[in-house]
């Protein structure tokens, strides 16, 4: 329940210093990014000098001809599509029982689901990795994807327990009054309702995986995910420029799904009577 | 008549719909078996492994129950690293609550819902894109010869860098290998995690509590440190324990932008990977897994749970 103003007599004026302080933290979040786009693009190889001695294209061909990058990336993608699956699965089913009944244990079962991105993240990592030597199991591309879907369960998780909450229940019911099979229901009333937020989760568990160093690390051995490629370049003194040719494709690859996702589950006209 | 019609798929429907004990131990099954065998089997054997032994002669790891792991754990060296990595949690996350505060506060209390809807995009952008990337780009920010210092030299003000870059603990070379430096990137790459739960908090706050406020005569400051901040204590609170527990649990700014000085994630990643001792690895885990553990309970009386 949210308190609006009753009437909206227009909204008061921030401070200055406000002001100030929010386009002060804008900044620092999103310089960054700026900085890494312009290191893309230097003639310099081996140093970090600014400002850029100066400017060049050559970067994106020599990192287009680069056969390790093209690996790399194939298998951060098998590896987000097949996470990213489980945890659509897992996730849904998990939201559909939280939200359909209070049992015992309900509770707890929400704070098993976040366990996995509340705990350090070597804590996933490292525990997987033992529990692989207990039990004599050898790295593999399906390692990678059972320590990814572990803490990309939660996203989808989210998302859809947020969207059943809103989608009354008398909905399916009245389809199935009416005659409706549960595969017709399932098909016209409730699929459509959750599929955005089946998207959004989807997309963001997408996002989170793709990009994931620390869990990767202790479930890949030798396999190299972009990530883990990127963060083996950090050590190597030549072609600098690739790996900033190569961060800025990851930062725009996973900014679009983002950007979708939040389009997608956002409160639209924020907040009409009947929406919450 | 439609309504007798009987399908297979109404037949279970109906069969479920009359149990619905096990309709839902169909829907839980999966997840629970996933997180359970998956996720909470991995926990105990990292619990397990750490009462394992690793025979330093043969490198082969002994399975039999022994406490000289621990006791190779207690160790001065490694009670340094646990210090250092918990005192780096807890200043990145003052400062993330600090720096976070005011951009949260302007969001929900002053921001009209279009300017609202672009910061929240600001917010999560950064939150959910490429976290190795945004690390990366303190390397190339910090650098001797990069874009911080240039400016600090365009403002004349290198003697001042040079000084801080002097003193004991916090400095080194040059940014980009110094406590400083990592302490920067954590904060940089952390604090979408702070601003998300103080919003929601402050969200919350109902704007009549304020105004009632006001109306008994309380200062706009008294307001804010008697009605406000209160009430968003939860957020922040909330927001401390993913700022917390992600520095606890990172091997990557440390060992990007740090110096030789280690921290926990570094130490157990190295133990795990050339040393293959994994029983030393798991025990120095079980470090950070207390601390988060009760700071998780701390947080929970406090009623953080709400705000996340």
């Amino acid at each position: 329940m949210r308190f609006e103003p009753a009437a909206s007599q227009g909204r008061e004026r921030a401070p200055a210093a406000l002001k100030l302080a929010v386009a002060g933290v804008l900044l620092f979040l999103h310089l960054p990014f700026a900085i890494i786009v312009l290191y893309a693009f230097t003639t310099d190889d081996a140093s970090y000098r600014f400002p850029p001695p100066g400017l060049t294209l050559d970067w994106l061909q020599v990192a287009w001809n680069r056969p390790d990058v093209w690996q790399a990336l194939g298998l951060s993608l098998r590896v987000a599509a097949a996470a990213t699956a489980a945890a659509l699965v897992l996730g849904t089913l998990a939201a559909a029982a939280v939200h359909k009944s209070r049992f015992f244990g309900r509770e707890a079962l929400s704070f098993l689901l976040i366990l996995p991105i509340a705990l350090p993240g070597i804590v996933t990592g490292i525990a997987l990795r033992s529990a692989m030597s207990l039990a004599s199991i050898p790295f593999s591309f399906w390692t990678v994807v059972v320590g990814h879907a572990t803490f990309c369960v939660v996203v989808v998780y989210n998302n859809v327990l947020a969207r059943l909450r809103r989608t009354p229940a008398s909905l399916a019911e009245a389809s199935m009054d009416l005659g409706a099979t549960p595969q017709q229901t399932f098909r016209r009333i409730l699929l459509p309702h959750l599929a955005t937020a089946l998207v959004a989760g989807g997309m963001l568990a997408f996002a989170l995986s793709f990009d994931e160093i620390i869990v990767t690390t202790f479930t890949a051995g030798q396999q190299q995910t972009l990530p883990i490629w990127i963060y083996a370049q950090l050590s190597k003194p030549r072609q600098r420029p690739v790996t900033n040719v190569v961060a800025v494709f990851v930062v725009l690859t996973t900014a679009v799904p983002i950007l979708l996702a939040h389009l997608l589950t956002r409160d639209k006209g924020g907040g009409i009577a009947g929406e919450r | 008549m439609r309504s007798t019609r009987r399908s297979p798929g109404r037949a279970a429907a109906t069969f479920l719909f009359l149990r619905p004990r096990l309709a839902l131990g169909l829907l839980l099954a999966p997840p629970l078996a996933w997180l359970g065998a998956v996720y909470l089997g991995s926990l105990a054997s990292l619990v397990v492994q750490s009462f394992f032994h690793l025979d330093g002669f043969t490198g082969q790891v002994i399975r039999k129950f022994t406490f000289a792991t621990w006791r190779d754990l207690m160790t001065p060296a490694n009670f340094d690293i646990a210090l250092r990595t918990a005192t780096m949690a807890a200043a990145v996350t003052v400062a993330a609550a600090l720096l976070a505060f005011p951009l949260a506060y302007y969001m929900a209390r002053y921001a009209s819902p279009a300017v609202k809807a672009v910061l929240m995009v600001g917010v999560l952008l950064p939150l959910w894109s490429s976290y190795l990337v945004r690390v990366y780009s303190w390397k190339l920010i910090l650098a001797k010869e990069g874009v911080f210092a240039w400016f600090v030299g365009q403002a004349g003000l290198t003697w001042l860098l040079e000084r801080v870059l002097a003193l004991p603990v916090i400095g080194g070379p040059s940014l980009s290998v110094s406590s400083l430096g990592t302490f920067l990137a954590f904060l940089y790459v952390w604090l979408p995690y702070m601003i998300l739960p103080i919003e929601a908090a402050l969200q919350r706050v109902p704007r009549s509590l304020v105004e009632a406020s006001a109306d008994l005569g309380a200062r706009p400051a008294q307001t804010f440190r008697r009605v406000t901040l209160p009430l968003a204590l939860p957020g922040v609170i909330a927001g401390s324990i993913f700022t917390f527990s992600l520095t606890l649990g990172d091997f990557v700014v440390p060992s990007v932008l740090g110096n030789s000085s280690l921290f926990i994630g570094q130490a157990v990643l190295a133990h795990q990977g050339t040393a293959g001792n994994i029983p030393l690895a798991a025990a120095f885990t079980v470090i950070p897994m207390a601390i988060m553990g009760a700071y998780l309970l701390f947080a929970r009386r406090l009623g953080a749970f709400d705000a996340l």
